[in-house]
């Protein structure tokens, strides 16, 4: 309860304005749904050009890290725009597992090679623990011998073991393995990727095996520990603007429905049942927005109420992402149950978001921790 | 071009203000001058106890004199005189009116009350059928308002009167000043649920109002009751509160301070009560920002409308985590308070209390309609009232 009382800026500036128009532009003609859907029925997981587009042509990648890094030292919240609109885009793109989780691993970590690789769109990273491995469940282990969350055992650089159900790891060059109270740089190639069949096909998970891959260790002990932590947190923070976007996508999808679905002689959403349901989502964004922002100040300007900022994204814009995907399917009637239809593309990623990085009631224990709201 | 505002140049005047005035002297000389030098309400003109400068720097000037022991106007005491009076008599008002209205209004030496809501229109407010009927430079009113709290400390009211039967209901509305101690104002309480009475009737019979207390044109009221309807909710859910400020204080305080109450699953809906009451404070906060930079929109309803639903489940959860001694009231009592006290209240008053949550300011229902046309543009309800002559309405 320090240092929450001052709330920095919630809004968004001209420069966040612009950026969200030509993220939102470039996405409409290279990544519309009918595009991304298209790539599912082919059996395509992450769009390679696409994040190419984004991540170099556009210069996205490096917008959270520091222009002394290669970056271009925009910070945070200006990232959180772009998640905004890829939620809104469902594009199937590494940007939260690349330029927010690996990024901040390296920025926590101090590593400054990969890092001017990952800024200028060549090469992208993922971290490799399992999609759904909450900050809180990640642990140093006290004998330093093994973190708890993955399965990986470092012997020297000499990296063995599986890491179940990580996303953006398809696409990735490079990953960051926490191993035995160390983190590693390994080449992707190095390591063997399954991928999975998954609820959320615009983000595939994988299972990662490393039978003897050699890592380049990046940090060790506490370093290495707070890098691992500080990531999550980042992700879980920042993936709040993701479904911030699927929420607003939803909703006024939702809404452009039901103003000119006619059933009764009238547009279904004249009816007072269906605009009070609407009402609530809104409310439901609204407030989701200024949680989204807020955590991606936090993380911005490394403030030190990060954890509950990043709990509390989770706790509120989890749900509610989930909720207006739900409505969205609902209020459509048959078409949003089909496959040629958006609704469910949308579902499928607000569902396995919302199980990302820990579920929301794992968000509300860590924050009865974090302010002291004990259980018993 | 005078030099832009600043929370530093702010911190000097108010320095400069306190060296020239005692904060330990007079209260009311002392809250008179505050206004005259225009460290009232700073976004109001110059003139007007402001400054036209940000209103976002507002906070800075009342940490000074909070700082300097300084009186304070008591602003929980005339909520509808600052939230929703002010602002409307300073978009509609006559330079003469806002002289005559504004200072004592700050002051809290005049406090004001809201003659708005009838027995037969509530939520239908456009229906009402109090008259006013114009005699010479008066109108004369006959009518009766319903559920207007603090009428019984009130020096005047804002009133909305119809003057034209004969057009459609929102087109023969009249805005109004009401002076509560014409003859012919007369206030009877009206006992709430919680056992007091905050609120009152008010009986209007033949009271005569000179023209000067009429606010914008004749005919315009529903349009200057718009914009007063707006800033009510902004100030009934909007005002700065810290990290668990409000409610979920309460609630988060009791289950620190008291470990024997802690039951697992009421631990959860402790948890998720935080979420909302933070979501819906970082919410609020967003819109000051936009307020701040000068949009204002109907999302202020958002702003009550979580605070009431909010409100009322917590002070429900309340009662269930304290068991049996959330039983116990304090008193049934027809007191006459001065202003809402939440806090110094048994759970019990906190309870019933917030069931005006979503009552009073326009239902949650009506909010929700508000949401629903105006933010999101879905379709009006089929109406039959909208272009039929008042007078020939079913009533
Ligand atoms: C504590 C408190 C203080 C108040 N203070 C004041 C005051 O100072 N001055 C003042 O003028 N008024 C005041 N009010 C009155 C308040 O504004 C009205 O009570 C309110 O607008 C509702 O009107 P009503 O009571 O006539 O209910 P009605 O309008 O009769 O509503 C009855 C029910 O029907 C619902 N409803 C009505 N229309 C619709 C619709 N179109 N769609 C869906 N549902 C609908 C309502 O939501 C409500 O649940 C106060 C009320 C309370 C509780």
């Amino acid at each position: 309860m320090t240092t929450s009382n001052a709330i920095p800026d919630l809004l968004y500036d001209e420069v966040d304005d612009d950026l969200r128009a030509s993220v939102r532009d470039m996405l409409a003609t290279r990544a519309p749904w009918d595009k991304v859907l298209a790539r599912i029925d082919a059996g395509e997981s992450y769009d390679a050009s696409l994040w190419r587009v984004i991540a170099a042509d556009m210069g996205l990648a490096g917008l959270a890290i520091p222009e002394s890094a290669g970056g271009a030292g925009a910070g945070f919240r200006r990232a959180a725009v772009v998640l905004e609109e890829l939620g809104r885009a469902v594009a199937p793109v590494p940007y939260l597992g690349s330029a927010v989780v690996a990024t901040q691993a390296l920025l926590r970590a101090g590593e400054t090679d990969l890092l001017a690789e990952l800024a200028s769109g060549e090469r992208s990273a993922a971290l490799a623990v399992p999609f759904a491995l909450a900050p809180q469940a990640f642990t140093a282990d006290p004998a330093g011998s093994a973190f708890a969350g993955n399965g990986v055992a470092a012997e020297g650089d000499s990296l063995s073991g599986t890491v179940k159900g990580v996303a953006d790891a398809l696409i990735a060059d490079v990953l960051l393995v926490p191993a035995s109270g160390r983190l590693f740089a390994v080449e992707a190639a190095d390591a063997t990727r399954t991928p999975l069949v998954s609820l959320d096909a615009t983000r595939q998970l994988a299972d990662v095996t490393f039978a003897g891959a050699v890592g380049r260790e990046i940090a060790s002990g506490e370093r290495a520990a707070a890098a691992v932590r500080g990531a999550l947190v980042a992700g879980a923070a920042l993936l709040a603007s993701e479904q911030l976007g699927i929420a607003e996508w939803c909703l006024s999808t939702t809404v452009d429905y039901l103003r000119t679905r006619y059933q009764f002689g009238r547009p279904v959403g004249s009816f007072q049942a269906l605009k009070h349901r609407l009402a609530d989502l809104w409310m439901g964004v609204t407030e989701a927005r200024a949680v989204a922002r807020y955590a991606a100040a936090v993380i911005a300007d490394d403030g030190d109420d990060a954890e509950v900022a990043a709990a509390l994204a989770q706790a509120y814009c989890g749900p509610l992402a989930v909720t207006a995907a739900e409505e969205c399917v609902q209020l459509h009637g048959g078409i949003g149950f089909t496959w040629e239809h958006p609704a469910h593309l949308y579902l499928k990623r607000a569902k396995s978001a919302s199980v990302a990085f820990g579920v929301a009631a794992r968000h509300r224990a860590a924050i009865g921790s974090l302010v002291n709201l004990p259980s018993s | 071009m005078a030099e832009p505002v600043t929370a530093e140049s702010l911190r000097k005047l108010v320095a400069g203000f306190l060296a020239d005035h005692d904060p330990r002297g007079d209260r009311l000389e002392f809250l008179r001058a505050r206004y005259d030098a225009g460290l009232a309400w700073i976004h109001y003109p110059v003139g007007h106890g402001g400054l036209g400068a940000p209103r976002a720097l507002q906070p800075v000037v009342d940490a000074e004199f909070v700082a300097a022991g300084a009186p304070d106007n008591n602003a929980r005491r005339n909520g509808i005189g600052l939230g929703m009076a002010a602002p409307t008599i300073l978009r509609h008002g006559t330079d003469a009116q806002k002289r005559r209205f504004l200072r004592p209004l700050w002051t809290g030496e005049e406090v004001w009350c809201q003659l708005f809501s009838e027995p037969g229109a509530g939520s239908d407010l456009a229906t009402l059928r109090t008259r006013a009927v114009r005699d010479g430079d008066d109108w004369v009113i006959d009518g009766q308002k319903v559920w207007t709290s603090l009428a019984h400390i009130a020096r005047w009211a804002i009133l909305i009167a119809r003057t034209d039967p004969t057009v459609p209901k929102h087109q023969g509305i009249t805005y109004f000043v009401c002076d509560m101690t014409a003859p012919g104002v007369e206030v009877r309480p009206l006992r709430q649920a919680t056992g007091e009475a905050e609120f009152n009737e008010v009986f209007l019979t033949g009271v005569r109002l000179s023209d000067d207390l009429r606010l914008d044109a004749v005919g315009n009221g529903w349009r200057v009751a718009m914009s007063t309807l707006m800033n009510e909710r902004v100030a009934i859910g909007g005002g700065a509160v810290p990290r668990e400020g409000g409610m979920i204080g309460v609630l988060t305080q009791e289950w620190r301070e008291r470990p024997e109450l802690r039951v697992p699953a009421l631990h959860d809906e402790l948890l998720k009560y935080w979420v909302r009451a933070e979501a819906a404070r970082l919410s609020a906060a967003r819109i000051r920002q936009q307020l701040a930079v000068g949009e204002v929109g109907p999302e202020g309803s958002a702003v009550k409308l979580s605070f009431a639903t909010l409100n009322q489940q917590m002070t429900g959860f309340e009662l269930e985590l304290l068991a049996g001694e959330g039983l116990l009231h304090d008193t049934w009592e027809m007191k006459r308070p001065e202003a809402v006290d939440f806090t110094d209240r048994t759970p019990s008053y906190r309870y019933l209390r917030a069931k005006g949550n979503s009552i009073e300011g326009g239902t949650s229902e009506i909010l929700r309609n508000i949401i629903a046309e105006r933010v999101l543009g879905l379709p009006a309800e089929p109406r039959s009232d909208k272009d039929i002559p008042w007078k020939d309405l079913p009533k």
